[in-house]
């Protein structure tokens, strides 16, 4: 037990002094976003990556190690980190991350969210009663969250305040812009169908006024049969849909089992940040999703 | 102080959230159910013993046939904002009637800072790497031999623990406990009602992006004053005394090392976790069973390890092989005996290892439809002792109400 003390004092004293923010976020679209707004002075970590499924992480001790000298925790909330962000917490003893502290930021908390569940009952699947968490998708909710996040930014950092801002700026601007250069060339997607994997794109079908034409779980998380596939290809002879939407993360067997059964493309979009060679930040995510849309639509 | 850009302010109004609703969606406190149930058949109706290991707590192989494993109700929630708590009481029968077991009761400190926690009330200790984890999110239905003949299934106690996290890159985690020392394998709850001590060290990270490792050390001393165990077999109608009183202590070393493919464990994933456990006891043994009596002095040393690989192969279906194996060598010497030889005292006590190294190798299948569900199909041949018996169990286990999230 002495020799427990000594090492426990050691170790105290060789605690590496970080230079600027430390961010640790959930996903990468969040890493992206904290990049854009603190440059230099931010050393941001993402615990997914874009081959990951934010559902389902384990509270792995490096990820432990993180959050604990983090000074500021990006999620995107409403649930989504359910399984692994509460334990993450608990376990890092690090007090300015928790979430009722200015270190803890949830991105879904500060816009609208959509497909808050009027009932929550599991076998409808895996809800989120605070609505559906895949937020990012919306360029205009992220211009949002974007401003949110260099306010936090500075209230975490003061001494680098107009960093932020500067850096804000810039950012909005070019958003902007990319809203509308986006907005015009995904003109045609107004209407089109696409069958999705999990209900990951609702947000991107909100912003590009594109429609669900079924989901390929039964239920939200759970897995897909022989049945449920029949039954939407029932519905898609009825009602034709564009394509077959994934994620970098899903398998794309049950994607293409249906368009065997029914001929219609399947789609791997990036869906997040590093999703794919080209979708290296935020811009590119977008620029890449609505280009292979387009493609996919013609 | 952030300009507002080109965004039509009707339009961002209408994406704008409203926080205060999103708080109302959580509950408080949470609340959970874990369900347990299961068929066991044995090839072999003989007493279960371990040979060398005096038998406390849960050990034992269970019920034959339909029985309920175990049943728990958690509540848990953040108390304010320094500290958060939980209770686990675990609902079972023995005997015919229905027992409500506290089996954990503990507040947590979470915003002590400089990366320390401070743990008080009844909890699994932090010693080894499956003690503190619940049965519900076990591998196998039960638990390995080494945690059934050393710890009687789990060492939990109440007291305190001292637990800090490094500022480092990899992660390393020191914790210190002081207990009461009042449950198996301590006993007595010497020192006042603080007999037993733990420290434990772990360390652990990435290696890439697709496995993850953590090596842990462990160290556990009592002060025993008569405690009671059911030797290595069990008596039949009448019990037998059986009382040690003397030091105990554990030292163990724990690996796990966990893989998915680019750190995606939905399709596939594998885990392998070993634990390796040594016992000393140096002390007194008391036996009493009708006309049979008498004392011996014990030197013992007993040990034990098990590794485990679990494959999910494909969503939703994992298999598992996990090998069991212990060892005791126990030293009597001065005897005091009255109707009884030194043969019979040390088989009777439980302490003869009879010639024997205890051993068991178990597969397991199982199919999750959900998180919260998990159907298990179990088979293994035990060979704890002289006698082999085949045990085959299904099992269910499921959840629900709050989402639990489960430790690494």
């Amino acid at each position: 037990m002495r020799h427990l003390l000594t090492l426990l004092s050691l170790l105290a004293a060789a605690s590496p002094a970080a230079a600027g923010l430390t961010v640790f976020t959930c996903e990468p679209e969040w890493a992206a976003l904290a990049e854009e707004l603190g440059g230099e002075q931010v050393e941001v970590y993402s615990a997914t990556t874009a081959r990951q499924d934010p559902h389902h992480i384990q509270a792995r001790p490096s990820l432990i190690a993180k959050v604990r000298r983090a000074d500021l925790v990006v999620c995107s909330g409403a649930e989504l980190e359910v399984g692994w962000l509460p334990m993450l917490l608990r376990q890092a003893r690090n007090p300015v991350v928790l979430p009722w502290r200015p270190g803890h930021f949830e991105a879904s908390s500060f816009i609208k969210r959509l497909a808050i569940p009027a009932e929550l009952d599991r076998s409808e699947g895996d809800l989120h009663a605070a609505g559906n968490p895949h937020v990012h998708l919306d360029p205009r909710r992220v211009a949002i969250i974007a401003e949110a996040l260099a306010g936090r930014l500075s209230e975490r950092d003061p001494d680098h305040a107009d960093h932020y801002r500067r850096r804000h700026e810039d950012f909005a601007r070019r958003w902007q812009q990319a809203i509308a250069r986006w907005e015009q060339q995904a003109a045609p997607l107004r209407g089109v169908r696409a069958v999705v994997h999990h209900k990951d794109w609702v947000y991107l079908f909100d912003w590009l006024g594109m429609v669900e034409a079924g989901a390929l779980e039964p239920k939200p998380g759970l897995p897909t049969s022989p049945g449920h596939l029949a039954t939407l290809k029932q519905e898609l002879e009825r009602q034709p849909a564009a394509m077959i939407l994934h994620t970098a993360y899903q398998s794309d067997r049950a994607a293409q089992r249906l368009s065997a059964m029914h001929g219609i493309p399947v789609l791997k979009l990036p869906y997040t940040v590093g999703g794919s060679e080209r979708a290296a930040d935020l811009f590119a995510l977008f620029d890449e999703t609505i280009e292979r849309l387009l493609a996919a639509a013609r | 102080m952030f300009k507002k850009q080109a965004i039509p302010v009707a339009l961002a109004a209408a994406l704008l959230g409203s926080p205060a609703a999103y708080a109302a969606a959580e509950f408080n406190p949470e609340i959970s159910l874990i369900l347990d149930g299961r068929y066991q058949s044995y090839s072999n109706d003989s007493d279960y013993e371990l040979p060398g290991f005096m038998l406390g707590g849960e050990a034992g192989r269970g019920k034959e046939g339909f029985n309920l494993g175990h049943n728990e109700l958690v509540l848990s929630a953040n108390i304010d904002d320094r500290y958060y708590g939980k209770m686990t009481t675990v609902i079972a029968d023995h005997d015919g009637e229905t027992e409500v077991e506290l089996e954990e009761a503990f507040i947590e400190t979470m915003g002590l800072g400089g990366g320390c926690a401070v743990k008080a009330g009844r909890f699994f200790s932090g010693i080894g790497y499956l003690n503190s984890q619940h049965p519900h999110s076990w591998d196998f239905a039960d638990a390995p031999l080494v945690y059934q003949g050393l710890f009687g299934g789990a060492l939990r106690d109440d007291g305190l623990q001292l637990s800090w996290i490094a500022p480092t890159d990899t992660y390393l985690k020191l914790g210190l406990e002081a207990t009461r020392g009042a449950r198996f394998p301590a006993g007595g709850s010497a020192n006042d009602g603080a007999g037993a001590a733990a420290a434990f060290i772990k360390i652990g990270g990435d290696i890439g992006t697709s496995h993850a490792w953590q090596l842990g050390l462990s160290r556990w001393q009592a002060e025993v004053e008569e405690r009671e165990s059911g030797a290595g077999h069990t008596h039949g109608e009448e019990s037998a005394h059986i009382h040690y009183s003397g030091d105990s202590d554990v030292t163990g070393i724990d690996l796990v090392w966990k893989w998915a493919p680019e750190g995606n464990a939905t399709q596939q994933n594998f885990t392998f976790q070993a634990e390796y456990f040594l016992r000393n006891e140096e002390g007194e043994v008391e036996f009493a069973h009708e006309d049979e009596s008498g004392s011996a002095t014990l030197d013992g040393e007993q040990s034990g390890w098990y590794a485990q690989a679990v494959y999910q192969f494909i969503p939703r279906w994992r298999v598992g092989l996990r090998y069991d194996r212990l060892a005791a060598d126990n030293r009597l010497s001065d005897f005091a005996l009255s109707g009884i030889d030194e043969e019979a005292f040390a088989h009777e006590t439980g302490l003869d290892n009879e010639g024997h190294d205890p051993s068991r190798t178990s597969v397991m299948l199982d199919h999750s439809r959900s998180e919260y569900s998990r159907i298990r199909l179990q088979l293994a041949r035990d060979d704890s002792y002289e006698e082999s018996d085949t045990i085959l169990t299904l099992q269910y286990v499921m959840s629900l109400g709050a989402h639990g999230a489960h430790q690494f």
